[in-house]
């Protein structure tokens, strides 16, 4: 009896008329999930533990072999490698920067909104067309940027070209684009900070800019900046768009990272059951950034 | 912040922000620069801006017609038009049911806006390319819409601004005998209206700029979108025409600056209270 009776009570809890409007209202979302979103992420799944390729009839099961395999390919520790690189080169110079110049926007009366717009253009402007500009500006003979070098004699450097630079030359156009948007997620943050926090500091005797930062402004501006680096981070390992548009992975795929590896095995060779494994391990990543942004927000001691 | 700088403290600040806007607007001075000059021009390798012939004609009437730019710039805005409104119509409601009703199933169906928040359109793309493939929507515009009606983020977000609204504006509706589906319309949609339009800047961006999808999706170039249209230039590009190029990617860069430049509010709203490109 007693379970029969927590189950009325349990779908008691529930108004009959509410439960069928929202699930009329649900229906072609949830419709739209399974077709969209959770099919495709078991097919993914599944496939990952073959070795399926598309127009070769029949495949193996792998298991996790499949992902042994994975791990133990060149090609993909590579652009494991290269992305981790290229995140570790984007992520720390866009958020420092970002937050430096934010902190001299605030501080500035003048040209604030000008400054804010001119930074922010990059966010706004389409990254094919962007890198191609790139890639004029760092052509090795011709490009203005070795001809800016040149003018303060230094030697030219062959950014896209060469296979030790290729990533700086990379996450300099990354740096490029995702300074902006950092910039004006900080300068969001810094405006709701309570001002009377530095009247209160300044009454404890903290007296110049750099304690005051220290002080008052890091700590207030702590869930911010942990967003903004988690989120540039999660950028960061998407990188794609320059690869495919300057690089395609190359010279001899030192610029082969994830996204674009995947891309390559799963849609140029045809190989899905790989591109569906190194599709889960990139969910992972992704996965892993999102829960270090959830773990440290929630530990976070809320000022506000 | 709280005593007035110096003049010198202000100089060195003022310089400061100043170099950098110099560093951020380099590319765009010199993309404008490149797209009026002859490649003899472009490869004197000198670094003035001002060229010694005028090549603009050119550059321009080869960017415009070597791939058909106008085509590409419209379907670019057909298709973000039409995802922003699908991805509205099917997200609102179910937030609004998320937010503000009870009932069985809630639990799970905000679990899977959660998977989908951690799932990028990259990781699935083969399932999903098999699907196009087999149904026949390869080389079509409706294959760049379909797979982004749903926007688990638009769920999301519209669910947490409902949430922060009053129950007692749902109450008053039902009072007045609206049904379920004309409070979403009618009395949601107007109160959440700074939500869905920070939204619609997000997702405007991300899919003018989106270049994954409709490269393994759209080979034709007569439906490319900006990015892959850009792409089918430069392969068609004979050599190194840095002018015709850069013409190009003034053309297709254009369109959202100025959108942006007549609407920076919104932008910028949109920025902070989404975090953009997700």
């Amino acid at each position: 009896m007693q379970p029969e009776a927590t189950k009325t009570r349990r779908l008691s809890r529930f108004d009959y008329r509410e439960v069928r409007a929202a699930l009329l209202l649900c229906a072609p979302t949830a419709v739209l999930m399974l077709a969209l979103l959770v099919l495709p992420t078991l097919a993914v799944f599944a496939l990952s533990f073959t070795d399926a390729e598309l127009g070769v009839p029949g495949f193996q099961f792998l298991g996790f072999g499949a992902y042994a395999d994975l791990f133990a390919d060149k090609g993909f520790i590579r652009a494991f490698r290269n992305t981790t690189v290229y995140v570790a080169l984007v992520a720390p110079a866009s958020v420092i920067i970002g937050l430096v110049l934010a902190l001299l926007i605030e501080s500035e009366v003048r040209g604030r909104a000008f400054f804010r717009s001119v930074y922010f253009l990059p966010v706004v402007s389409l990254t094919v067309a962007m890198a191609s500009v790139w890639q004029y500006l760092m052509h090795p003979s011709f490009g203005p940027m070795n001809l800016v070098l040149q003018r303060f004699g230094l030697p030219s450097i062959n950014w896209l070209g060469s296979s030790d630079n290729v990533l700086i030359a990379l996450a300099l156009i990354g740096i490029w684009q995702a300074l902006g948007f950092n910039l004006v997620l900080f300068l969001a943050g810094l405006t709701s900070i309570n001002r009377d926090l530095y009247a209160a500091a300044e009454m404890d005797g903290v007296r110049s800019a750099w304690s005051r930062f220290w002080t008052v402004t890091w700590p207030m501006l702590g869930p911010t900046t942990l967003f903004v680096v988690t989120i540039t981070m999660i950028n960061a390992v998407k990188v794609f768009e320059t690869v495919a548009t300057l690089t395609q992975g190359g010279p001899s795929k030192a610029s082969e990272v994830l996204l674009y590896t995947i891309y390559k095995e799963g849609f140029v060779y045809l190989h899905i059951g790989v591109a569906s494994a190194m599709a889960v391990v990139f969910v992972a990543v992704l996965l892993v950034l999102l829960l270090i942004q959830t773990k440290v927000l929630e530990k976070q001691v809320h000022y506000t | 912040m709280m005593t007035p700088s110096s003049p010198l403290v202000r100089l060195v600040r003022l310089g400061v922000l100043a170099f950098g806007a110099a560093i951020i607007l380099f590319p765009y001075v010199f993309m404008i620069s490149a797209s009026l000059k002859p490649p003899e021009d472009v490869f004197s390798a000198s670094l003035s801006l001002w060229p010694e012939h005028f090549s603009a004609y050119e550059n321009y009437s080869k960017a415009l017609t070597r791939i058909p730019m106008l085509r590409i710039l419209l379907n670019g805005a057909l298709v973000c038009t039409a995802i922003v409104i699908f991805q509205i119509l099917f997200a609102l409601p179910a937030a609004y049911a998320l937010a503000k009703l009870r009932f069985p199933g809630r639990g799970l169906l905000f679990g899977l806006v959660m998977l989908g928040l951690l799932v990028p359109i990259h990781a699935i793309s083969i399932p999903l390319y098999a699907a196009a493939q087999i149904s026949g929507l390869l080389n079509t515009l409706a294959v760049l819409v379909i797979p982004f009606t749903l926007s688990v983020f638009a769920m999301f977000l519209f669910r947490q601004f409902i949430k922060a609204m009053p129950d007692e504006l749902i109450h008053a509706a039902r009072m007045d005998g609206l049904s379920e589906a004309a409070i979403v319309w009618r009395i949601i949609l107007p109160n959440a209206w700074p939500a869905a339009s920070a939204f619609a800047i997000f997702s405007v961006v991300a899919h003018w700029n989106d270049l994954y999808w409709p490269l393994i999706t759209i080979s034709k170039t007569q439906l490319a979108t900006p990015p892959l249209g850009l792409l089918f230039f430069r392969s068609a590009e004979v050599g190194d025409d840095y002018g015709a190029l850069m013409a190009a990617t003034l053309i297709v860069t254009l369109p959202l600056i100025l959108f942006f430049l007549f609407a920076q509010k919104l932008f910028i709203e949109g920025v902070t209270m989404t975090g953009l490109k997700g």
